[in-house]
């Protein structure tokens, strides 16, 4: 029966020629989404900065200057007006209205009857109206869930592998978790609750990946006693370039969809995962390595007699 | 490792048997679900509100009204006290955020006012006493300065406590009020200090219900002050409010001769004269007594009834009303003259609601998601089926029987554990497929390795399980720690996802390892190959 590889086997690639390239390459990436966070900066969502969402399905396709005009002379401050998927789907989107929680509320009920009144026959479909000190409140947990999520990835790779690994995985993550914020800021994504729970997955990824790597060098370095370091991480990736390549692809394979059929309010969370799963195949080859390689040998085998009493791992 | 005993076999089988019979219900309308015999599985996942339509309300109890009317009452306590005595004072008022402050005329009667005023206090409750309140054991800590100077505070304890009662009772009225609108499954449930979850599946548009919830409903009868002007200042123990039409006002006395608690009932109906919807009331022995007494004593003078701060109406009474019951008038719809009956039934709310952040997502959008959804899920799987067998072949194809049976599994488990599937729940739905099938992956790599290495098929075989199990398992508790922390800090909608994934994770451990080992353990004792195709 025929097999699909999309990688031959017994590849040997010598991926750590490319070291200095990769992690410079990546370095450069993640300042430069460290720059765009700060400038321009996230198009944050409402949950994360307060404000009104509505969308509504007009009878006719939606003429856009009459409802702007509409709109803009409720004196509701700047709003947003695009096209949701259809030529008579209309999203509406408002800024936050000022301090007081229930402004939020009062605002997105003038633009409802507004436009039913416009406009009869409209269908109102969503409104989400976030007032300011909850979206206050939503920021600092959504804040703090990515911290924790940081903090508890550190702690786990650090019992479960030593330290040396632990700090290749968690910079390389930090690397990915970067370049994510600067793909929030390139594509202009809204970043809100869903942004959130995208950057956890594509964490998830992540880690998942380094331990698939890692693992293999941890057993290489128990199998291959006087292999000199940049081979064995070299050897390591190629043997395991198959799973890794394999397991992303699965997940590639399934949120695809989603991007496709998924509708408007899942596709930029399914883009997100997209680019996220890319980024996390390519990191643990090109950066979570090479960055044990820096780490050096000798502390790297150091740790040895601990770790064979460790059960043995793939 | 590679051997079953027949009752594990069984008991595998069984897994699989239930899981299929119990996400069977989820797959059919519910009122079809609803026609099945009883010893059929009924219950079907739960969809959230994004993917059902409804309305999520989130709402803040405005706790600070609490303590502001508390000392306003002291006040007008100390007021009442200080005249009955005839002690004389200066500057009697609120003053700073938690205390009233009043001055005596007559410094030596300090400790007579003080007794005085501290009958002004109310007791709090011996749990809070504990919490060093002092030996008064009232809300008020009186202090005094010998040049005749007066300070009653508000201990903090005693205000947290009646803020925390405050959003208590919020609840219950507001769960009152909702019920009595025929929202079907509302959940109503207290978020963080001062906040009110309101979830109303099925409802579009929460207009109705936003007012029906929004208003107080506090609910006074008190003497309309006819020797003052409503155009000047009110004098001292009266104020001027507003009616109903614009422009209309009156002035009323601050005091309040009967409350709205001291209702028993308000139903909505129609003058028999004019026909106009109207509400009709009833007051409880102590009401009811009480209105007869003020009724007999001012005939001829006008009373109001006045509702959040407005006057609904204000008649003159014409004879004494003795049997405890009474009629708002105005100029009220059917929908109005029944809404307000119900708030006066519920009771007021101890103090005033705001809606703080609201999500309504209408039925048909919610539809679209669903089908949006299947459609992924359906395109997702065929792609990740037809990849695996690509890739692994035969073992590509155990994977793919594990990976539906997980899918099916996961909608069982959703549906027993009641869990409420969501729009980015579906998307987690989606991840699952594919990440369950990573588990098969490393297995099938690693047993291609061992096959490489020379081992025989049922020894590779071993070994790819037992080596990747670690694997997994860390790929696994990593992604359940990272849902752990976004269930807990995340809201709503996105907490579907956490529980989506989190579950389809846990479910995986099991089809993606050991249902997969028993399918190939089967295979190997069946065929007894000499090459394994992987």
């Amino acid at each position: 029966m025929y097999k699909l590889r999309l990688i031959p086997d017994n590849t040997s690639i010598p991926f750590m020629k490319g070291r200095i390239t990769g992690l410079a390459m990546s370095a450069f990436l993640s300042v430069i989404s460290v720059i765009l966070f700060f400038y321009p900066g996230l198009n944050y969502g409402i949950d994360f900065k307060g404000g009104i969402v509505i969308e509504a399905r007009m009878a006719q396709p939606a003429d856009f200057p009459a409802l702007r005009t509409l709109i803009g002379n409720l004196n509701l401050g700047h709003s947003a007006l695009q096209e949701f998927g259809g030529p008579t789907d209309v999203l509406i989107r408002l800024e936050r209205q000022g301090n007081e929680d229930s402004a939020a509320q009062v605002a997105a009920d003038k633009v409802r009857s507004a436009l039913t009144q416009a406009y009869p026959g409209t269908e109102i479909r969503r409104v989400e109206a976030v007032g300011a000190s909850v979206s206050e409140g939503l920021f600092r947990d959504g804040m703090l869930a990515m911290g924790l999520a940081l903090v508890a990835m550190l702690i786990y790779i650090w019992f479960r592998f030593e330290w040396q690994f632990g700090i290749g995985a968690i910079a390389t993550l930090v690397l990915d978790v970067t370049k994510t914020i600067g793909f929030y800021v390139v594509t202009d994504i809204q970043f809100n609750l869903v942004a959130i729970a995208a950057i956890l997955t594509v964490m998830g990824f992540s880690v998942n990946d380094k331990v698939v790597v890692y693992d293999r060098v941890r057993e290489n370095l128990r199998k291959y006693k006087t292999l000199p370091l940049r081979e064995l991480i070299d050897k390591s990736i190629n043997e395991t370039l198959n799973r890794t390549v394999n397991t992303s692809l699965t997940v590639f394979l399934s949120t695809l969809p989603l991007a496709l059929f998924g509708g408007e309010a899942v596709r930029e969370f399914a883009i997100v995962l997209l680019f996220g799963i890319v980024l996390a195949t390519s990191s643990s080859v090109f950066i979570a390595a090479p960055i044990l390689l820096f780490l050096g040998e000798n502390r790297l085998r150091r740790g040895q007699p601990a770790e064979q009493a460790a059960a043995q791992r793939p | 490792m590679m051997y079953f005993a027949p009752w594990k076999v069984a008991l595998i089988g069984l897994v699989c048997l239930a899981s299929v019979i119990f996400s069977i219900p989820s797959f059919f309308p519910a009122a079809t679900v609803a026609s099945w015999p009883n010893w059929l599985p009924k219950r079907q996942i739960s969809l959230g509100l994004d993917l059902r339509g409804g309305a999520h309300l989130l709402l803040e109890v405005d706790t600070s009204v609490v303590l502001r009317e508390r000392l306003e009452s002291v006040v007008e306590g100390a007021r009442n006290e200080l005249r009955q005595a005839r002690i004389g004072y200066t500057n009697l008022g609120v003053s700073g955020s938690n205390s009233v402050l009043v001055r005596l005329r007559e410094p030596s009667q300090t400790e007579q006012a003080r007794q005085l005023l501290a009958k002004l206090g109310i007791g709090v409750q011996s749990g809070t006493a504990a919490l060093g309140l002092g030996s008064s054991q009232t809300d008020l800590q009186i202090t005094t300065t010998p040049d005749g100077q007066i300070r009653m505070t508000l201990s903090e304890a005693a205000l947290a406590e009646r803020a925390r009662n405050a959003v208590t009772q919020s609840i219950e009225i507001v769960r009152r009020r909702i019920d009595q609108t025929g929202v079907a499954e509302p959940t109503i449930q207290r978020q963080g200090d001062s906040r009110i979850l309101v979830q109303l599946p099925g409802v579009g548009d929460p207009q109705r219900i936003k007012n029906i919830i929004g208003t107080t409903a506090k609910l006074t009868f008190r003497m309309v002050d006819t020797n003052a002007d409503p155009n000047a200042p009110a004098p001292p123990g009266s104020e001027i409010l507003e009616g109903e039409t614009r422009g209309e006002r009156y002035v009323v006395k601050r005091k309040v001769e009967v409350a709205g608690d001291n209702l028993v009932d308000a139903q909505p109906g129609y003058d028999q004269r004019s026909g106009q919807p109207i509400i009709s009331f009833r007051f409880d022995t102590t009401g009811g007594r009480r209105f007869a007494e003020i009724t007999q004593q001012a005939v001829g003078l006008p009373f109001a009834i006045v509702l959040d701060n407005k006057v609904l109406s204000a008649p003159v009474i014409r004879e004494p009303i003795l049997g405890g019951s009474g009629q708002i008038s105005g100029n009220y719809t059917v929908t109005q003259a029944h809404d307000l009956a119900v708030l006066l039934r519920a009771g007021a709310l101890p103090a005033p609601l705001k809606v703080v952040e609201e999500r309504t997502v209408g039925p048909d959008l919610g539809e679209d998601s669903i089908r949006a959804g299947l459609i992924s899920i359906a395109v997702a799987a065929v792609l990740v089926v037809i990849y695996m067998v690509l890739a692994y072949g035969l073992f590509g194809l155990f994977a793919d029987v594990a990976l539906l049976i997980n899918l099916v599994m996961t909608l069982a488990a959703m549906s027993l554990l009641q869990a409420t599937l969501t729009l980015p729940g579906i998307a987690g739905l989606l991840l699952t497929l594919g990440m369950s099938v990573d588990a098969n992956v490393l297995i099938n790599e690693r047993i291609r390795e061992e096959v490489k290495l020379g081992k025989s098929p049922m020894a590779a075989m071993s070994a790819g399980f037992s080596r990747a199990f670690s694997t997994i398992f860390d790929a696994n508790v990593t992604t359940l720690i990272k849902m752990a922390l976004l269930y807990s800090l995340g809201s709503g909608s996105v907490k579907g996802f956490a529980v989506t994934i989190s579950i389809g994770i846990l479910t995986s451990m099991f089809t993606a390892t050991v249902l997969v080992r028993l399918m190939m353990v089967t295979w190997l004792r069946q065929r007894r190959p000499t090459l394994l195709p992987v």
